[in-house]
């Protein structure tokens, strides 16, 4: 049985549905990540968790227990809020005892768990200093270490790096993963930044218009998108869309308007003529001056039309005589050459049949 | 250069009508009761001459009799006792109102406000005098609670002219100097403070005490004083609704001026009072910095 188990829950606002018959089981010391652009319910769904907003429909079962009526305070649950909501008018050590004071806890032991909390966060020696004092990345320690110092049961983030730089950001989210692993505590955790929730989480629930579109591993989510939503939303993503038109042994042939006959494997049994759609993401397709000796399953003749040089990579966009655009990625890998190819230049793009991933619909 | 003169200019043409206005109705007047204090009272009120016979006519009489005459001082302790007294009952009232206005919607709170600052609109000695119809022995209020006390046997009360009518029209007068820096202070407070507070334990009663109150502090602070100080030196008040025995410093301090005409003691009494507004203003700023520590984490928590 799941930690914290997320039972139908629904929550409106007026005639907006922000949360739409959501069910998740989350399991003990998992990291988990809701995902989603800004307005998709992940943010109402983690406060309907902690207890700050009351579903209308649905329950929410931790260890088994209902936890509907349960007023934030006494759930075992804490949150890490976005603006790192630290009280100015307390120390670190005092925000951080915070918890421990409301806990009752005897006033011998609050100045040892402080002290191992805030090694945890690795902030030993700014227990007197005050909240202004800090910088972000110290603010957002302070955040974690107050809301774990208690040992809750689950942890909830809500956005919590959204505030600071990418390099930060990034070392940040190592310390998290790191600290996730040390206490063992199960993170929930909130994010509308792709990489980062890839980067973090065992499992990830894509969130939209309030409703969980997949629910999977990272790997499983990118490579193996359900929707056009999921592929579109996580990273770069070619989508072609057009009628089955042939079916043969685990391959399927798509008349893709502007592109041409595309051919993909899968194990779907879409009938012939309904319209399906293939995902195929920009690092797996080749880009060749000339036609490959072994001609692959998929090959289109088009010309760079724009690129992005982004220093490790280069994206290509290149038009097709029909009129649609491919988006490739290659790695700038050749020595002495910045890239490859010019806009401008004619080019062989490439794949083959495995390398895109076939949606229904 | 041309321009930084022009800016000074500028500075000055701004900041200079103010100061200007300051010195000649503060600074000025203030230095002529400093002076009076040490003169002579003239035979028939007013001053005697300061220059005369030769020599100049400065004494310390009058701060001399001050510190003699018991009585002056202990109607300062009275005055400091209703003015400390005004202070509180304004701000036990004034939190729950500035709050509540804090809370409600962009909407009402316009209106909210305009209700509390409603009673400005009318003059202070009218509606000083309107107490005197509602506290009177035939208003319904006295009557009523005169009843409830006879039913158990007890004699009648006045509620005029008495040191309840003196301190519920102080705090009358006082509530929106108390509401206004209290609703400007906790309007601004972040309400994932109180979520987070919630959150790690804290229950609604914990949550004010160790989070709104104390971030709330320099609000209390400034209507504290805005209330304090002028209930210190009150006249009207005690004159229209006070009985004998509610005469406070104002009042003795009016009485010297317009009465006695005894002005170098009256100028004394105003001196004290002025210097005691100052120290126990400066006090409570003092202590509220060091309860606080920090006055600029609690600054950031209210910006």
């Amino acid at each position: 049985m799941a930690l914290l188990d997320i039972q139908n829950i629904t929550r409106r606002f007026g005639d907006f549905t922000a949360v739409d018959d959501v069910s998740i089981g989350i399991e003990a010391g998992e990291f988990f990540t809701l995902l989603g652009p800004s307005g998709c319910g992940k943010t109402t769904l983690l406060r309907t968790i902690a207890g700050f907003e009351t579903p209308d429909h649905g329950r929410i079962l931790l260890n088994g227990e209902d936890l509907a009526g349960r007023p934030p305070e006494d759930r075992p649950m804490r949150m890490v809020f976005q603006s790192y909501a630290l009280f100015p008018h307390m120390t670190v050590e005092g925000n951080v005892a915070f918890p421990l004071q409301m806990a009752k806890t005897p006033a011998a032991e609050i100045g040892t768990k402080v002290a191992a909390a805030l090694e945890d966060v690795r902030l030993q020696g700014f227990g007197k200093r005050y909240p202004h004092e800090l910088s972000g990345g110290q603010k957002q320690r302070v955040a974690i270490g107050r809301a774990l110092v208690t040992h809750p049961k689950v942890l909830l983030l809500d956005e919590p790096l959204a505030a600071l730089d990418a390099k930060l950001r990034e070392e940040m989210q190592i310390e998290l993963i790191n600290l996730q692993k040390e206490v063992g505590i199960t993170f929930v955790y909130v994010t509308h930044d792709q990489t980062e929730a890839l980067a973090l989480s065992h499992r990830i629930a894509v969130m939209n218009k309030g409703k969980v579109e997949q629910l999977d591993e990272p790997s499983k989510i990118y490579g193996f998108p359900r929707t056009r939503f999921v592929a579109d939303f996580i990273g770069h993503c070619n989508l072609f869309s057009g009628p089955v038109t042939a079916r043969d042994h685990g391959v399927l042939t798509l008349d893709v308007p502007a592109l041409g006959p595309v051919r993909v494997a899968t194990d779907s049994t879409l009938a012939t003529g309904r319209p399906g759609t293939i995902a195929l993401r920009p690092e797996k397709i080749r880009i060749d001056p000339t036609a490959p000796t072994a001609t692959p399953d998929n090959h289109y003749r088009g010309t760079v039309q724009e690129l992005l040089y982004m220093g490790d990579v280069t994206v290509y966009k290149v038009g097709m005589p029909g009129g649609a655009q491919i988006e490739a990625l290659l790695a700038n890998s050749q020595t002495g050459r910045a890239r490859f190819f010019e806009v401008g230049d004619p080019v062989e793009v490439s794949w083959a049949v495995g390398a895109g991933h076939f949606i229904e619909e | 250069m041309a321009a930084r003169r022009a800016r000074s200019l500028g500075r000055w043409l701004v900041s200079g009508p103010p100061m200007l206005y300051l010195i000649v109705f503060f600074v000025v007047p203030s230095l002529i009761m400093v002076l009076a204090s040490f003169r002579t009272p003239g035979e028939f009120g007013g001053l005697a001459p300061l220059y005369e016979e030769g020599h100049l006519d400065l004494n310390l009489e009058s701060y001399a009799r001050f510190f003699e005459e018991s009585i002056y001082a202990l109607i300062f302790v009275k005055s400091v006792i209703y003015a400390l007294a005004t202070t509180f009952f304004s701000l036990v009232l004034a939190y729950p109102l500035a709050a509540l206005i804090a809370k409600s919607s962009k909407r009402y709170r316009d209106l909210l406000l305009l209700a509390v600052i409603l009673p400005f609109w009318s003059n202070f000695l009218i509606r000083i005098y309107a107490w005197m119809i509602i506290l009177g022995p035939n208003a319904a209020l006295a009557r009523a609670v005169n009843g409830v006390l006879g039913s158990f046997g007890h004699e009648p009360v006045p509620l005029l002219f008495s040191s309840f009518a003196v301190l519920v029209c102080l705090v009358y007068v006082s509530l929106p100097f108390m509401v206004l820096p209290l609703y400007a202070n906790l309007e601004k407070h972040d309400p994932a403070l109180l979520e987070a507070a919630q959150d790690l334990g804290a229950n609604a009663w914990q949550r004010f005490w160790r989070i709104t109150f104390p971030l709330s502090l320099p609000g209390v602070y400034a209507g504290g004083a805005l209330v304090f100080i002028p209930a210190l030196g009150i006249f009207a008040i005690p004159d229209i609704l006070g009985g004998p025995e509610d005469s406070l410093i104002g009042n003795v301090i009016k009485q010297q001026f317009l009465e006695t005409r005894d002005w170098p003691f009256g100028s004394v009494l105003s001196i004290v009072l002025t210097v005691a507004a100052l120290a126990i203003a400066g006090l409570a700023a003092w202590v509220g910095r060091r309860n606080l520590s920090t006055p600029s984490s609690a600054r950031e928590a209210s910006a």
